[in-house]
């Protein structure tokens, strides 16, 4: 039984550890993803919590100025405005259109102050299935060829 | 022409079916004829998802910008390379790419074990085919690859395709996803040994025989494609990471934590009769963890910056996994008695404990990976709150799990069978002992402060010297005995016990991969606006911006800077870093330039250009080539362990025969007499 014990202590220890390194380092690192509806009814909370929130970026909405980028996230009828202050450039990705997701915070006047931005093209990272990508003529969808079996008989 | 091809993924999923019922029909009311025709059936699959990807490739490689699939993952100008590797560059290529492979590996095993096993060959082929039918399901009739473009039903083409992802036009990446999908989709092999060993009874370790080298190959797969995502981020996506703890590379890397700690704990299970149940339990959960993986990438259910959309797929893996799971949990409770234990663990300090620890650490990290990458769902589904984990607390976890893990892998080795004696100990860890706190005190007087990289780099070298002392011993009795020179000797040492010395080698192949972790403190960055003529600085080097040129070829436009580098004012030569415009997908991407040494990287990625001005981003990263090196001494490794050992080597298990007796005995797979 002796040596189980020992088995036993070492494993509660490592497992122990783990656990306590797992939940103690979650608080630290948690981020809340939100839509602009979301980040709004935070209230308060928004200025504390760390954030990302995501939408696509409004066509020209995009100004470059001396260290920090400003524009506009938008979400169905909601408009964000965001200022990227981050140190490294905005990825090759951020563009107008683009589905981005800022990660920072929201100030009193309801400005978001992002110090991350992942972008993603919309068109090619996430065609919406069955419809086709942007650069295709609108009305042209992609059938199935069972569908076009027909159409060919 | 994609009406073949439509038809043959069809017939093929109509064959797969057949299959299944004639392989276990066949078995149950012992037909033969049935069982063979369902073998035959496997062959049958893999021609017809073989006619179905070829039409597919042709169709991009011709440009069919009728299809759908080809529209939006090729254009005209893109080179041959990337247009074929397009096949798996989307969602409905990538599941057909996967689907063939299986058939591929069904193919190979119907081949490979057309003499032997013939009981277990019947369930083996049904397991795989289910699995086929299911990615079969998906390529028919859920996300077919084959759809055309259409208005109002009839069929229309597009003048050029929307190109592949620009971020995916690079060699690594190219030749990524077909070998992580290898690592994927070949330990199906084996999770269908060892079912169709626990359906039919079948007492013993042939399944773990038969598939070792499945196995094996396998993992080498899954590690190469870990390993090339992980150089693809570094080289491709401009700032120098060559892991986040993004959702896609968790995926990657949990199949191939579970398959690490499987090919660990079935030595217990071929030396000694242990921890059956548990081998069992390991392999499910690698297959399950692959097929989570594929379900990962493909559902979009964490979001990531290169998941793929939200799809329809998503309720079709997550019936499939629950109906697997269960069936597999059942049939390992079911067949319980069969998988008894045949010792029983003796000391703490002793071989079996090393894997036992090994193996509990390794699936501790395996969940904490597993339980990060989901916190988002689980909280959504629990709080109405989607929250993540971001990179920090993935590495608070997992530093100290990867540190106790290098540990255990030069001390794991050195623990005898069964118990260690204090003076085994005190003869296998005394000088490296010392060295390591001599290296550690050398590197804090050195004037480093940061624990985990002293504790890393100590243990580094702890762990090779265990391993490069085994070596030395092994070899300086041999060339002894045969008086023959030290590197002959070497060889000849580890030509006999290949599979030994060749996981010495891939142990050594992780140290020097953590030697390159623990340059990551010591990363230097600086990001600015340099004018044409004008410095930045970035630890010990200096650009100047000489120029910046631009140009155009059909595929995409370019723009580089033409850097003078200069380190502590030496002139050392000139980098180029360049952007690039893809036309057709209209997105920039960046050839980050890059000066390899071994003590450090010089990476610098060419941002953005707004006039004279050029935005530059300048990293020095120590040490980080070391994770390569180490890469290719793991591949090297298996490779080595994969070669047959000169001497046929039973695995004989260590029976209790007493200590004194032990004492007198050579352990014959250990080739040295322990105490």
């Amino acid at each position: 039984m002796r040596k189980y014990g020992k088995f036993a202590v070492l494993m509660a220890i490592i497992v122990g550890s783990l656990l306590w390194l797992a939940t103690a380092s979650v608080s630290s690192s948690k981020t809340y993803y939100v839509t602009i509806q979301e980040l709004h009814k935070l209230g308060n909370n928004a200025s504390t919590r760390r954030v990302r929130v995501g939408g696509d970026v409004q066509k020209d909405s995009i100004v470059r100025g001396s260290g920090t980028v400003r524009f506009n996230l938008v979400q169905e009828a909601l408009i964000l405005p965001v200022v990227y202050e981050g140190r490294d450039p905005l990825p090759d990705t951020f563009k107008d259109g683009a589905q981005a997701l800022a990660g920072g915070r929201l100030d009193s006047a309801g400005v978001f102050h992002a110090q991350e931005v992942q972008a993603k093209c919309a068109s090619k990272y996430a065609p919406k299935p069955g419809v086709a990508p942007d650069g295709l003529q609108k009305k042209m969808l992609p059938t199935d060829s069972k569908s076009s079996y027909r159409s060919a008989l | 022409m994609e009406n073949v091809g439509a038809l043959a993924l069809l017939l093929a999923f109509c064959i797969s079916l057949y299959s299944i019922v004639a392989s276990i029909v066949g078995r149950l009311k012992r037909k033969p004829f049935l069982t063979l025709s369902g073998e035959r059936a496997v062959l049958a699959v893999w021609f017809l998802v073989s006619v179905a990807s070829g039409i597919l490739i042709y169709s991009l490689i011709t440009g069919d910008y009728r299809m759908a699939y080809v529209a939006s993952h090729t254009n005209r100008d893109m080179p041959v390379f990337y247009k074929f590797a397009a096949w798996w560059g989307g969602q409905e290529g990538s599941l057909l790419f996967w689907s063939w492979l299986l058939s591929t590996y069904g193919a190979v095993v119907v081949f490979t074990t057309r003499k032997g096993h013939r009981n277990l060959l019947p369930w083996v082929i049904g397991i795989l085919s289910t699995v086929q039918l299911f990615f079969l399901t998906l390529n028919a009739f859920v996300v077919s690859p084959f759809q055309v473009l259409a208005v109002d039903k009839v069929v229309t083409s597009v003048a050029d395709g929307m190109g592949l992802n620009p971020l995916l036009q690079y060699w690594a990446m190219v030749i990524h996803p077909p070998f992580l999908y290898l690592g994927y989709v070949g330990f199906a092999v084996p999770f269908a040994f060892a079912m169709a060993s626990l359906i039919e009874r079948a007492p013993g370790d042939s399944w773990i025989h038969t598939t070792r080298r499945w196995t094996l190959v396998t993992w080498l797969f899954q590690s190469t494609g870990v390993a090339l995502g992980s150089a693809w981020a570094y080289h491709v996506l401009g700032w120098g990471g060559y892991w986040m703890w993004d959702p896609v590379e968790n995926a990657s890397i949990l199949p191939w934590l579970a398959g690490t700690a499987f090919l660990h704990s079935v030595m217990m299970q071929e030396k000694k009769g242990m921890m059956k149940v548990w081998n069992m339990v390991l392999i499910a959960t690698t297959f399950f963890l692959c097929i989570f993986g594929t379900f990962l990438t493909r559902s979009g259910i964490v979001s990531s910056v290169h998941a793929f959309a939200e799809s329809p797929i998503g309720k079709y893996f997550v019936s499939f996994l629950a109906l697997g799971i269960a069936a597999t949990i059942w049939l390992i409770l079911d067949r319980l008695q069969y998988l008894k234990s045949e010792s029983e663990l003796e000391s703490v300090v002793s071989r079996e404990s090393s894997f036992l620890f090994n193996n509990l650490i390794l699936l501790a990290s395996c969940f904490a990976v597993l339980w990060g990458t989901l916190f988002p769902v689980i909280t959504e589904k629990l709080s109405n709150e989607k929250i993540s984990l971001d990179a920090i607390w993935f590495n608070r976890l997992m530093v100290p799990i990867g540190l106790g893990l290098l540990f255990l892998t030069g001390v794991g080795p050195l623990f005898a069978w069964r118990r260690t004696s204090i003076d085994s100990l005190r003869r296998n860890f005394q000088l490296p002992g010392i060295g390591t706190l001599l290296v550690a005190a050398a590197l804090f007087i050195g004037g480093m402060r940061y624990p985990y990289s002293i504790i890393s780099l100590s243990l580094c070298f702890f762990v090779a010297a265990t391993i490069i002392m085994e070596f030395f011993r092994g070899s300086r009795a041999i060339s002894e005995k045969m008086h023959i020179g030290f590197i002959p000797s070497v060889i000849e040492l580890t030509h006999r016990n290949t599979r030994r010395y060749g996981g010495y080698l891939v142990h050594m192949g992780i140290v020097l991969m953590f030697i390159g972790y623990s340059g990551h403190p010591f990363n230097q960055t600086a990001v600015g606006e340099v004018d044409k003529g004008d410095v930045m600085k970035v630890g010990a080097y200096t650009l100047r911006v000489m120029d910046l040129t631009e140009g155009d070829t059909p595929n995409y436009q370019w723009e580089t800077a033409i850097l003078d580098v200069s380190k502590n004012g030496n002139h050392i030569g000139t980098l180029e870093p360049t952007r690039r415009f893809y036309k057709a997908a209209q997105q920039a991407t960046a050839i980050i330039a890059l000066r390899t040494r071994l003590n450090e990287d010089l990476y610098i990625n060419y941002a953005a250009h707004t006039g004279n001005k050029a935005t530059l981003q300048a990293y020095v990263f120590p040490l980080v080539d070391w994770i390569w090196i180490g890469v290719l001494v793991l591949i090297g490794g298996t490779l080595v362990a994969l070669v047959p050992s000169k001497v046929a080597r039973s695995y004989a298990r260590t029976e209790v025969v007493g200590v004194a007796a032990q004492k007198s005995i050579p352990v014959p797979e250990a080739d040295r007499v322990t105490e």
